[in-house]
């Protein structure tokens, strides 16, 4: 794993950016943004594979949701970045574009602040993080758990995407957020600003890795492959097992948030569609195709099923779902461990 | 029109039949005149006797020439004449001995008509024997009248309005609420209050009948996945991809059925089509798939979801990325109107009552067939049914293959209703396993009270808070009712401490 985090550490901040930055585009070793956008945005998914990955292939809970948190970290993010275009929307008004549009006169609630960086920064952890708590602590405590937990979990993702269509919910209905111009100051669409976001994304994914592999490694994590291994066995040793899941549950959320924050700059748009049910389904099957329990292999599978997606959408866009539906059924079948169980058979 | 031209008329009438000369001259020779106004009084006063033969006048004076003592004469009729004509040939069917024209005249004259037309309305709703007619008629008359300058005439068409229960009748009234003469707005407000005492009975009951519709449809959802996840404990994220073969079935066998004589009967063969056509795929899947997924509902969940997908993308290719229209035969367009306000299609009525039978048959089946016999023994108790002599493996597939064609029942249904594309089963995946669990898991009874509760709610919230807060509404109470209840609606007693 070292030797994997050292190259993937080498590949990241020093070859992306050279070939992206120094190498003209007239040469053939040229990166162009293209890759970059996708590279950083596989890794935004990397690091909702390895969240998922903790609560699923460790704590062996499936949330069947985690496409909320991941949207509401983005739609954090993408408040202070519409709050960023100032006068240079269409309507060249202080209010974002679609409220004008709505004949809205101030903002609402919910955007009290949002000019801030800190505070949309701070709103990226708390909003998924906060929602996360709530949610888990009383179906935790009800111990919903298996199916009518990934069922639930579903339902409120399927909610929330009903909610943020709405166009008085105040997040731009339908359309949602795009057209951003600006994050700190720097232009979104410049070459250096695109690298920094990326070589910001590589750190947050180093440090969710180097994170969970502690948090798997401590007593903590003991106690959670014994809840999934176990639960009523580690209920009767005394373990409180509610306060485990919960934990496990809000950092996984947070985590989630974060990324969905990372990403937003990155492909330019936010909309509620990401917060579609089978968006949450499809994250769950880049944990199964990597190898659940693996961090490694959670991160591998986003990275082999969204580079699947993106070479199938363009080149055979009608086999995408065809292919897409026979990862999920054939990995479920033959490969119970993933792809990386594969390789490493113990 | 004077009262002596009336036994002139009459007697003409009898010798010269096919002449129109029958009408007393002097009308026809002011139909002819160049004034309009002139022109308009003519007509009020042909129509006013209502004599039948005043239609055909009336009918050669739209065309432009009419008939005075055999000479032709030459009329020109402007748009104002002619919608004057359109009405009085409306007011003289009132007086047709057909209840079905009488009753397309009541309707069209329904927007109001020309203060003249008034006197021939009001003998025409006097004459009226069928009641939904002379609602109708009194409701014209009362909204001519309202439009009068006399304060006696507006009180009495006030007082009128309050006897009906139309809908429009209401608006009307509101519109005298707010007028400013004291005695009217008194009188309007104590019509009013009398007519929505009459309406609100109708809304009720048009509430209900959503509620019970919704919850039909819901129930057809839900019943296939209550024997695949209720009883089996699959959890088959495909059930609504079977309930859109289910659809396309019927979208075949209507094409079938096309330009045949017999196009209305079409039903009959696309019912058990779309239940074996459903059926067979949810077999071929139970064997392929999920028969060695059996214990591990996480991993279920996912391999059913990639099966849904390929299955969508399958119906893509097939049938294209548009809806395909599904038509309804004749007997299931219309519907009966109850009360002046509430309307109920036959498409509706007859998806309860196909719910109702599904629901029936299921029962039966499940509780006196030797099938289900052995589907119920299988789930209490596996290894003891086997023990037993029952062939689990193939009751297993039985089963789903049982939930699937139902699922399949559901889809034919539901394309009488609305729009038949490859996206129909994603909108009532989420909403059937919801009616399920609500409903608690391994009850049919459950199930039916769940798809009913989940509809009523559904319904009233959405008549007092729009669609879509109603729908979340509805998933957020059914989240924190899971959270207190995890069994269900309706559980099974047992001691375990893991479900």
């Amino acid at each position: 794993m070292k030797i994997g985090i050292a190259v993937g550490a080498l590949i990241a901040f020093v070859v992306f950016p050279l070939l992206n930055l120094v190498v003209p585009p007239s040469s053939a070793f040229h990166l162009s943004a293209f890759w970059v956008t996708l590279a950083g945005k596989i890794m935004c998914y990397a690091i909702v594979a390895v969240a998922l990955d903790l609560v699923w292939g460790y704590t062996g809970i499936l949330s069947l949701g985690h496409g909320l948190f991941f949207a509401l970290g983005g739609y954090c993010m993408g408040m202070y970045l519409m709050r960023q275009i100032g006068r240079e929307g269409q309507y060249q008004a202080d209010l974002p574009d679609f409220m004008v549009f709505l004949d809205w006169k101030e903002l609402p609630w919910q955007w009290w602040g949002s000019e801030h960086f800190l505070w949309a920064a701070l709103l990226v952890v708390l909003v998924p993080g906060l929602l996360a708590f709530v949610f888990g602590y009383f179906a935790f405590r009800s111990r919903v758990k298996g199916v009518y937990f990934s069922i639930i979990t579903q339902a409120l993702t399927f909610a929330a995407m009903l909610l943020f269509f709405r166009n008085a919910t105040g997040f731009g209905g339908n359309n949602g957020f795009t057209d951003f111009k600006r994050i700190l100051g720097f232009s979104v669409t410049a070459p250096e600003t695109r690298m920094v976001l990326f070589c910001v994304t590589s750190l947050t994914l180093l440090g969710t890795l180097l994170l969970a592999r502690w948090l798997v490694a401590s007593k903590f994590g003991r106690v959670l492959a014994a809840i999934r291994d176990a639960e009523p066995r580690a209920m009767f040793c005394g373990y409180n097992t509610v306060h485990y899941k919960v934990a496990i549950f809000t950092l996984s959320a947070v985590l989630c948030g974060v990324a969905g924050a990372l990403y937003v700059p990155q492909v330019g748009i936010i909309n509620p569609s990401e917060m579609s049910p089978a968006n949450s389904i499809e994250m769950a099957i880049w944990v199964a195709v990597g190898g659940r329990g693996t961090l490694l292999g959670a991160m591998l599978g986003a990275g082999l099923v969204n580079g699947a997606k993106s070479f199938f959408t363009v080149a055979f866009p009608e086999y995408w779902l065809f292919f897409l539906g026979a990862i999920f059924i054939a990995v479920t079948l033959f490969l119970p461990r993933g792809v990386l169980g594969l390789v490493s058979r113990k | 029109m004077r009262s002596g031209s009336k036994g002139a008329a009459a007697l003409a009438a009898l010798f010269l039949s096919f002449s129109v000369h029958a009408i007393d001259k002097a009308a026809l020779e002011r139909l002819a005149a160049d004034d309009n106004d002139e022109k308009i009084a003519a007509i009020a006063a042909l129509v006013a006797e209502g004599d039948p033969k005043a239609a055909d006048v009336l009918k050669q004076a739209a065309e432009g020439e009419i008939e005075i003592d055999g000479k032709k004469v030459e009329i020109v009729v402007n748009n104002r004449v002619r919608g004057r004509i359109a009405e009085a040939l409306s007011v003289l069917k009132l007086l047709s001995s057909e209840r079905s024209e009488r009753s397309a005249a009541a309707k069209a004259l329904a927007g109001g008509a020309d203060p003249s037309m008034l006197p021939l309305i009001l003998k025409a709703r006097e004459k009226e024997t069928d009641a939904e007619i002379k609602a109708l008629l009194a409701m014209t008359a009362a909204s001519m009248q309202m439009k009068s300058e006399d304060k006696a005439t507006r009180l009495a068409a006030i007082r009128m309005l309050g006897e009906s229960a139309h809908p429009s009748a209401k608006s009307l009234l509101l519109e005298a609420a707010a007028d400013p003469d004291a005695e009217i707005k008194a009188e309007a407000q104590r019509s009013l209050s009398a007519v929505q005492s009459r309406l609100v009975w109708g809304e009720w009951l048009g509430l209900a009948f959503a509620g019970v519709s919704l919850g039909s449809i819901l129930l057809l959802a839900a019943l296939g996945l209550a024997i695949t996840y209720g009883l089996m404990g699959v959890i088959n994220m495909a059930h609504g991809e079977l309930i859109m073969i289910g659809a396309y079935t019927t979208y075949v066998v209507q094409n079938f059925f096309k330009g045949t004589g017999i196009f209305d009967y079409y039903l009959v063969a696309a019912v058990p089509a779309s239940f074996l056509v459903a059926a067979l795929v949810g077999m071929a899947l139970e064997r392929s798939v999920i028969r060695w997924l059996y214990g591990r509902p996480l991993e279920t969940l996912l391999a059913t979801w990639g099966i849904s997908l390929v299955l969508i993308q399958a119906v893509r290719t097939i049938f294209g990325a548009q809806n395909v229209q599904v038509e309804n035969p004749a007997f299931m367009s219309g519907g009966i109107q109850v009360l002046s306000n509430v309307v109920l299609p036959w498409s509706r009525i007859w998806i309860i009552a196909f719910a109702a039978a599904v629901l029936v048959a299921m029962w039966l089946l499940l509780s006196k067939s030797r099938l289900g016999l052995y589907i119920r023994g299988v789930t209490q108790n596996r290894s003891m049914a086997a023990c037993v002599g029952v062939p689990t493996a193939r009751v297993d597939t039985w089963a789903f293959g049982l939930g699937s064609g139902i699922a399949g029942l559901a889809g034919c249904a539901l394309s009488q209703l609305g729009n038949v594309g490859p996206d129909l089963g994603q909108g009532y995946i989420v909403d059937s396993f919801l009616v399920v669990v609500f409903g608690g898991v391994g009850q049919l009874a459950g199930t039916v009270y769940a798809a009913l509760v989940l509809a009523f709610a559904n319904k009233l919230l959405e008549s007092w808070s729009g669609a879509v807060l109603a729908k979340i509404a509805v998933l957020v109470f059914i989240i924190f009712f899971i959270q207190r209840r995890p069994q269900g609606l309706f559980a099974l007693k047992g001691r375990a401490v893991e479900a």
